[in-house]
């Protein structure tokens, strides 16, 4: 470095401060965005969280709005609804995403091709794949209800029925498994050759290969796309609101259904109560309460996967 | 592969091996094929809604309604009808989209560069918390500090338009530096030194030696801010009106407004879809070599 090729002390305070000045200048978009669009509107929230607010009037009301979340039956039909999919739908995606995966790595002859159709359905912005796949599913008007009830399967009616509406969206899900299948291809394309050969020399079988050689290599991958899983579904929006919009067909305008989580509640996610208290009834204090519960669990999730820190390559 | 080689072995030929070696070449063929009919259906799995999409673009909106697979006719006009529908509303989503789209990639690529240059490249107090901070605001919800900034906006008299979404993009994306900083870390410190001998300075080096370096990287994120943007809905439902509204939200609304029109909401929707694929299939490679640096090396 410059500091060290220079001689005396004078000249090196000097290079010490050139070079705290470069990284200050360096660094300052992020340590600007940082404090305006995070640090501040965290500490915000939290100062919200004990007001009424409705962008004109500011009350204080004391915990108020914290004592109004164990009350709030919407609230509780959220947390229900978020928590069915970091369950169910999480799962399900890692597991298939690991399969597609394990199946492509099979492949030599064409498997560029499977990969990009596997990939591609990820990409479709999610408004458009939501009303495609609410279209394609309703037995009303799209064709693959019909297809099945030719071989004598019948599917239900998903968007529109409580019970299978979660999933119906944990389907098109799985039809956007791109990302999921991509990194986990890749981490199993990484493990070392040799490890096979010699296992198949000690006579091991392709699942106890799979079991004690591919998993425990790739099981930090796995791991990852788990955590990263479950921070998106809490964060999971669109996919829900849109549905309940098509399938409902009444709505008047954007963002609005005339009752949140159609069909009876079953897609009412926790964000999306979130945004119907702060931007449709306008309580903002109350929706700072939600949005500070969405906080300390998706905060919770991230430490975990930052305790993992070395795995990202850092190299101190 | 293996297969083949194995029956040249001298020691298998006439051999009482024989017998299992054929079996075990029987086993690999039936694995062969079970493996490329289950990848082969799959893919047609995951192809069927996009076909139905286009099938059902191109119905009469009469015969939308009854769960047709084939079109009866076909009506090619439905595109130019859905997007010249209500005075071109479409054509306006669009605009707004690609204004959104395009200013958010250069002002990402602007801030966010020199940032992840700073982390992957400089040692200074605080880079590591600095670091971690960088991965805990791109975890994080955006729904979490979304009131506040909401107020900040309105304050300013900024909701209702595009500025929201775009302005934030000038102050670093979290994702972007993080994915800039992974790719950074992989080119030898060497190129920049050998740099700053030739007299170049900081800025001077990273402009001219590391960036033409990372262009790969620089062009995965800017891929991905750009669809980031054309696929974004919760950030333009939050702060644009029907006249700023992106194509995204305005989609939302459409099969509302088209009642039984479902054919020109699909040639809606397929309008909406097509830019992406296009790109996504002359830009493969960046795309997927993106998405497996914001994985973990196993």
């Amino acid at each position: 470095m410059a500091a060290v090729l220079s001689a005396g002390p004078v000249t090196a305070a000097r290079a010490r401060r050139r070079h705290r000045l470069r990284v200050l200048a360096f660094m300052s978009p992020w340590l600007v965005g940082f404090s305006l669009f995070f640090a501040y509107p965290l500490a915000a929230t939290v100062y919200f969280s004990f007001f009424r607010y409705n962008l004109f009037q500011l009350t204080p009301v004391g915990l108020t709005n914290y004592k109004f979340l164990f009350k709030d039956p919407y609230a509780w039909t959220a947390i229900k609804n978020t928590l069915w999919l970091v369950a169910v739908m999480v799962p399900l995606r890692v597991l298939f995403g690991l399969g597609l995966a394990q199946l492509l790595s099979k492949i030599k002859r064409g498997g560029n091709i499977l990969r990009s159709i596997f990939y591609l359905p990820f990409l479709i912005p999610p408004v458009a794949a939501t009303v495609a796949f609410v279209f394609v599913v309703n037995p009303g008007t799209g064709p693959i209800n019909g297809i099945f009830a030719k071989v004598g399967i019948h599917l239900p009616d998903w968007f529109n029925d409580p019970t299978w509406t979660k999933p119906g969206l944990t389907l098109l899900a799985l039809w956007g498994i791109g990302d999921v299948m991509i990194i986990l291809l890749a981490a199993l394309l990484d493990v070392p050759k040799t490890l096979y050969e010699a296992a198949a020399i000690d006579g091991a079988n392709a699942w106890q290969q799979f079991r004690q050689i591919t998993l425990p290599t790739i099981s930090p991958v796995l791991m990852f796309s788990a955590v990263t899983g479950v921070i998106q579904t809490l964060q999971y929006f669109t996919q829900a609101m849109v549905a309940a919009h098509v399938s409902q067909g009444n709505a008047d305008q954007a963002g609005t259904t005339t009752a949140p989580g159609y069909p009876d509640g079953a897609s009412l996610t926790f964000p999306q109560t979130l945004y119907n208290e702060g931007f449709q009834q306008f309580n903002m204090g109350y929706a700072c309460v939600l949005a500070l519960v969405l906080f300390v669990v998706a905060m919770f999730f991230t430490l975990i996967l930052l305790r993992r820190f070395h795995a990202f390559g850092d190299d101190d | 592969m293996t297969g083949t080689t194995l029956a040249v072995r001298p020691s298998a030929v006439g051999s009482p091996l024989r017998p299992g070696i054929r079996r075990r070449r029987g086993r690999r063929f039936l694995y062969w094929t079970a493996t490329h009919a289950i990848a082969i259906a799959l893919a047609i799995m995951f192809l069927a809604p996009l076909i139905f999409m286009f099938l059902t673009a191109v119905m009469s909106s009469d015969q939308t309604l009854t769960g047709a697979l084939w079109p009866s006719s076909w009506h090619w006009g439905n595109f130019w009808k859905a997007l010249t529908t209500d005075d071109g509303v479409m054509l306006r989503w669009l605009g707004n989209t690609l204004i959104y789209a395009v200013l958010a990639t250069v002002f990402m690529l602007i801030s966010s560069v020199p940032v992840a240059y700073a982390l992957a490249r400089f040692r200074f107090r605080g880079r590591k918390l600095a670091f971690v901070l960088v991965i805990t605001t791109m975890m994080l919800p955006p729904q979490v500090t979304i009131v506040p900034m909401y107020i900040l906006w309105a304050r300013f008299h900024l909701t209702g338009t595009l500025w929201p979404l775009i302005l934030p993009l000038l102050f670093g994306d979290a994702f972007s530096i993080f994915l800039l900083r992974q790719f950074l870390l992989t080119i030898p410190k060497e190129y920049t030194d050998a740099a700053r001998v030739d007299g170049c300075g900081e800025f001077r080096a990273m402009i001219r030696v590391i960036l033409p370096m990372a262009r790969p990287a620089i062009a995965a994120v800017a891929l991905f801010q750009f669809f980031y943007a054309w696929n974004d809905y919760f950030g333009p439902l939050i702060y644009t009106k029907p006249e700023t509204w992106t194509l995204a939200v305005g989609l939302s609304t459409f099969r509302a407004a088209h009642h039984v029109e479902w054919n020109l909401t699909m040639a809606a929707t397929l309008l909406t879809v097509l830019p992406v694929i296009v790109v996504f299939f002359l830009a493969q490679r960046v795309f997927i070599q993106g998405v497996t640096l914001t994985g973990v090396k196993g």
